[in-house]
């Protein structure tokens, strides 16, 4: 398999803690690959540095083939990979049909065409039908609930028709029936080819849905490898359980 | 555009036109003038300070950098008078834009009360220029424009059409924003910048355009201004006032929105005008000015129009309640946003 995502010894500090240190790992295409790891092993920044949204200490990314010392969210959501946030970032203000369209990669011309293009809006109510979005489609996104606007995110990231997505806790903070819904949407946007980097707290997801399982502690890899595999790993067991 | 949207801006402008014939009072005229001045000065800071969510503080120095520019070309008779200055606006207007673009890019990037204080700084940057680059300004001496040669009894006519072009014009620009990318890009920049960029929204691009547009408006209304007063001083071309009076236009009428910056304008501009004649230039209206603020930030948060607006919205969503016995989302229009 070849690795569409190539984190190359990252590293990040804050003041004297050393939140990602001597990160490196890599994430296959087609896979639905997990990060996992107790609070405060260094996710979160992980995906900071890897899209752009924070500066790395050292280290770099390689992402289908193209290297990036100093990755930039928007030159990297042009090339196919996107994120997704851990409290759900819609723009309130905007209806949910206009939530998608806005996330369209367009060139920089397409800036004086009409808010929403015939395929631009053909490709919203594609989405908005998978995602059961459509009754909502004009409603402002600031009416919809958590779980909603979760879906929604998702969907507005898969606008651009990435390679990549990041996905930060896509089920935290829903309930049951959305949390299957969301495994769901994963497993099928897998099925078409869009390889995924989770990170999740819930274990049960991760181990229904993820192979591979990248295991972080002290924001470095301690193990990586079959959900089964690594949930054996002793080394696991003493970062999640302590000592 | 709705049809009632396409009627109301042909009112509108049928309203703007025919004004100056029906009413002939200077005095009445002269606010006139100031009201369409200030109308055009909120909707281009509404580019920048409504969709884009920048609260510009430096627009004063665009308005005086196109007063200035103004002044200068037609400073000696010999240049040209009559409409001709009128003629240069566009140029005028680009010009400032063009040397304006390193300064937004630099402002752009930092946010909102830094944004704010950068922006109030370039404000004061160009007074100070103006005070001091004596030999093209003329520092606190100001510069003369070869006075309008108008007869007296059409003489805020030229004015006056010239600003309704520009506030039409600036309408115009508002409009085809609104329903372009452009806005689009700018209310998600407004709502969540980091977000907007990593969803692979030209965000700088679409800022600058935003910024762009609204310092051509505000450099071109800055050089009308320049002619109708005929002559230029540092403390009333680049006037801290003059922004105070764009943002608190735009806020009471309401944001990102086509009509509140005029409408806005349409109330405190007269009102202050006129407390003017009244109370002489005892600048007494700055309270008046300051007790508008408040109030405005007390009643109406987001301004008139998305006041009514969102009144609007929840009336039609009981409405449909009542009729239906329950609502389901689907049903509820969106609210109204002209």
């Amino acid at each position: 398999m070849t690795a569409l995502l190539d984190v190359r010894h990252l590293t990040k500090r804050f003041g004297g803690i050393t939140a990602v240190d001597d990160c490196a790992f890599e994430v296959a295409a087609g896979t639905i690959t997990a990060l996992i790891g107790p609070n405060g092993s260094g996710k979160t920044t992980v995906f900071n540095l890897v899209t752009g949204y924070a500066r790395a200490d050292a280290g770099d990314i390689a992402f289908d083939g193209r290297v990036y010392t100093r990755p930039e969210p928007g030159t990297l959501c042009r090339r196919g990979l996107v994120r997704t946030f851990q409290q759900a970032r819609v723009f309130p203000v905007l209806s949910v049909v206009e939530n998608l369209v806005v996330g369209a990669v367009r060139p920089w011309w397409a800036l004086a065409t009409p808010r929403a293009s015939k395929a631009d809006r053909a490709r919203a109510d594609e989405l908005m039908t998978d995602f059961g979005l459509s009754h909502v489609a004009d409603l402002p996104a600031s009416q919809l609930s958590y779980g909603q606007r979760k879906l929604l995110e998702f969907a507005a990231v898969l606008m651009s028709r990435p390679q990549l997505v990041l996905l930060d806790e896509p089920t935290a903070g829903v309930n049951p029936t959305m949390v299957s819904t969301m495994e769901r949407h994963i497993r099928g946007r897998n099925a078409e080819g869009i390889t995924f980097l989770v990170v999740e707290h819930d274990m049960n997801v991760v181990m229904r849905l993820c192979d591979p399982v990248i295991v972080l502690d002290h924001g470095a890899p301690i193990a990586q490898g079959a959900p089964a595999t690594v949930q054996a790993d002793p080394a696991v067991l003493d970062a999640y359980l302590g000592q | 555009m709705t049809r009632f949207g396409v009627a109301r801006g042909a009112v509108f402008v049928a309203l703007l036109v025919s004004f100056p014939f029906v009413v002939h009072a200077h005095w009445v005229l002269n606010i006139a003038v100031f009201t369409l001045m200030y109308a055009g000065l909120a909707s281009a800071w509404n580019l920048v300070g409504g969709y884009a969510g920048y609260p510009s503080l430096g627009h004063a120095a665009f308005f005086g950098a196109g007063a200035y520019l103004e002044a200068i070309w037609f400073h000696h008779h010999s240049i040209g008078s009559g409409y001709l200055p009128f003629v240069a606006l566009p140029i005028v207007g680009l010009i400032v834009m063009v040397a304006s673009v390193p300064v937004a890019w630099v402002a752009m990037r930092t946010r909102a009360d830094v944004f704010a204080i950068v922006t109030i700084t370039v404000l004061f940057m160009a007074q100070t220029l103006a005070f001091n680059l004596r030999s093209i300004t003329g520092g606190s001496q100001g510069l003369g424009i070869h006075p309008p040669p108008f007869a007296n009894a059409i003489f805020e006519r030229p004015f006056y059409f010239a600003f309704a072009a520009i506030l039409i014009v600036a309408a115009g620009i508002t409009f085809l924003t609104s329903r372009s990318k452009v806005g689009l890009s700018l209310l998600a920049v407004r709502a969540d910048e980091d977000k907007a960029r990593g969803i692979g929204v030209h965000v700088t691009l679409a800022k600058l355009t935003g910024f762009s547009m609204s310092v051509w408006l505000t450099a071109m209304i800055g050089a009308v201004w320049a002619y109708y007063v005929s002559f230029v001083y540092p403390q009333f071309a680049v006037d801290p006032l003059i922004t105070i009076a764009m943002v608190l236009m735009t806020f009471l009428g309401g944001r990102a929105t086509l009509w509140g910056p005029i409408l806005g304008a349409f109330i405190l501009a007269p009102a202050q005008q006129y407390l003017a004649y009244t109370y002489g230039a005892s600048r007494l209206y700055l309270l008046a000015y300051a007790a508008v603020f408040l109030l405005i930030m007390l009643f109406l948060p987001r301004g008139i129009i998305p006041s009514i607006a969102d009144r609007q919205f929840a009336r039609r969503r009981k409405a449909r309640v009542d009729v239906a016995g329950s609502s389901t989302p689907g049903q509820v229009e969106q609210p109204v946003a002209s």
